[in-house]
């Protein structure tokens, strides 16, 4: 008989032996006593950490899966959604498309693995987290690409948009202490010595922390955050015109031809070379 | 002028060097005409070229694909083609089956992270070798720093059954001992004399194979890719085979629960 090991999920079977009776997630009985009473994110949760959330951690998870749901058109794994979408592809294809895309490491989950790290590093305190950050070192074996970006920063801002400032603001009228508070009395002074504003992944990464949450558990949860406005997009471009979602103009260059700029040129300084 | 934004260099006509579609006309592939220059090319070839941007002999070639071809297992209980396999026992389609199983082929303790790995410590031990520093010191360091050695051991058996066959293919093609393969030995002979219980496996081989065949760690990490589709497919159309549901079923009772025992939703 094959076998799998599980602290999360548990069944009973009645007859049947492939059907189970009796689910239970965490001890709790799903079908019989969670369901008239739970609500998506009260179960995410206990995937999740394991136990049912606080009031408190309800409001926060509920609160990013609103402000994480859809990040637009103009959003990288969106797009790719689209391009799944554009093309007739299966959903899951466009799903699938979302996640690798919304994986990376700048802007993606990856960033929110980095910046969870470095929080957890910095144990909370905002005023430590930009050691944490630039002491960041990146294995020179590592799948990631490599990139001089602050993990939880906006590469290509100096400002910190109102939407990032208003998911803050929100978090820190729901939890009074923690990473989302310390990261709301101290963003100005990181940014400062960033030179970026605060990205939005900064910010879910410290609602991550104040969820109790790890880097590893913090990657996953974000991935599946962002998917709901990923498959929206997909599912309009599919009932569109496949000319909705154009290849534009392009311009062949030489090999070799195509430089880029030093990020140095706009923003500095880089993680690592801080003191 | 400096640009208000980083991103405003970029909007506007896609600027690529790599190639483009001229529909109707003309394709180019990094500088060359894909159907005129690249038309005789096998698949490998253009494979290669798309990654490296350069162009390798048929002996060279022949090194590649051998390197897919000997480590392509139809054996659906590997995790990756498991997920080939589950794809097909829930007539899921063959391309999700595939892609999702190459993704899980990206895995830190098989596949394309020991693949990257394996690269890198070998080419940095060599730039090592070169200052000067001492090949058992090196090695010694890396196991205190990792607990592993990426190319070496493992995790279910010692022994590698893709080695011996590979290298009679090496000898049988002709291509030379270069100077990766010479140290993936001497790495292999330094664990052997210290006791260290780890044997190079593929991945030591091929990282090897691929610093003699000049790749760097990323050109090899690309080219590993599709290392195990070969044997993915089958496991795929077997599934299609059987029953909806008939790959590894698993009883209620075969959930081995060690959670919080039952308990009221607060």
């Amino acid at each position: 008989m094959h076998r799998i090991e599980s602290g999360i999920w548990q069944e009973e079977a009645g007859d049947n032996p492939f059907v189970a009776e009796v689910a239970r997630c965490r001890g709790y009985d799903v079908f019989g006593d969670m369901l008239p009473r739970a609500g998506w994110a009260d179960m995410v949760f206990l995937l999740f950490a394991g136990e049912a959330p606080t009031a408190t951690q309800r409001g926060v998870l509920n609160g990013l899966a609103v402000v994480l749901a859809n990040s637009g058109p103009r959003a990288p794994a969106v797009h790719a959604a689209m391009c799944g979408g554009a093309g007739r592809a299966p959903a899951a294809a466009s799903l699938m498309a979302a996640l690798a895309v919304g994986a990376g490491r700048v802007g993606g989950a990856r960033e929110v693995f980095l910046a969870v790290d470095a929080w957890r590093e910095a144990k909370k305190d905002a005023m430590k987290m930009f050691a944490a950050l630039a002491k960041t070192e990146q294995d020179a074996a590592d799948i990631w690409p490599a990139d001089d970006t602050w993990p939880g920063f906006d590469p290509h801002s100096r400002d910190c948009a109102l939407p990032v400032r208003q998911a803050l603001a929100h978090f820190t009228t729901i939890v009074s202490n923690g990473a989302l508070a310390s990261l709301s009395i101290h963003r100005e002074g990181l940014e400062h010595q960033a030179m970026r504003g605060l990205a939005m992944t900064g910010v879910a990464a410290a609602a991550y922390i104040d969820l109790g949450l790890d880097a590893d558990q913090a990657e996953m949860l974000h991935l599946l955050l962002c998917l709901p406005g990923a498959a929206a997009h997909a599912l309009e471009m599919r009932s569109k015109s496949y000319k909705a979602l154009p290849f534009g103009d392009i311009e062949l260059l030489q090999e070799g031809a195509l430089k880029h700029k030093d990020p140095a040129e706009y923003f500095s300084p880089s993680p690592g070379a801080m003191p | 002028m400096k640009p208000c934004h980083p991103l405003e260099d970029w909007e506007g006509p896609f600027r690529t060097a790599v190639g483009a579609c001229f529909g109707g006309e003309r394709v180019v592939f990094r500088g060359k005409d894909l159907h005129r220059e690249l038309g005789e090319a096998s698949w490998m070839e253009l494979y290669v070229f798309g990654i490296t941007g350069r162009r390798y002999g048929e002996r060279e070639l022949k090194v590649f694909n051998a390197l897919w071809t000997y480590t392509s297992y139809p054996d659906s209980r590997i995790w990756n083609n498991r997920v080939a396999a589950l794809a097909g026992t829930t007539r899921s389609t063959g391309n999700l089956a595939m892609s999702a199983a190459l993704a899980i082929s990206e895995a830190a303790i098989f596949g394309r992270q020991i693949d990257l790995r394996a690269i890198e410590f070998l080419q940095r031990t060599q730039k090592m070798l070169d200052q000067g520093e001492d090949l058992a010191e090196i090695v010694a360091q890396e196991l205190r720093c990792r607990r592993s050695l990426a190319g070496y051991g493992r995790p279910f058996t010692a022994d590698d059954e893709r080695l011996a066959p590979l290298r009679a293919h090496l000898a049988q093609i002709g291509f030379p001992l270069g100077p990766g393969q010479r140290l993936a030995v001497e790495i292999d002979d330094v664990l052997q004399r210290n006791r260290w219980r780890l044997k190079m496996n593929y991945g030591g081989l091929a990282a090897a194979l691929a610093t003699d065949l000049g790749l760097s760690p990323a050109e090899f990490y690309s080219f590993a890719f599709p290392a195990f589709l070969a044997g993915m497919q089958p496991c795929y159309a077997e599934a299609l085979e059987k029953p909806a549901g008939g790959i590894m079923p698993t009883r209620c009772a075969g959930l081995a629960y060690n959670g919080p025992p039952p308990r009221r939703w607060p």
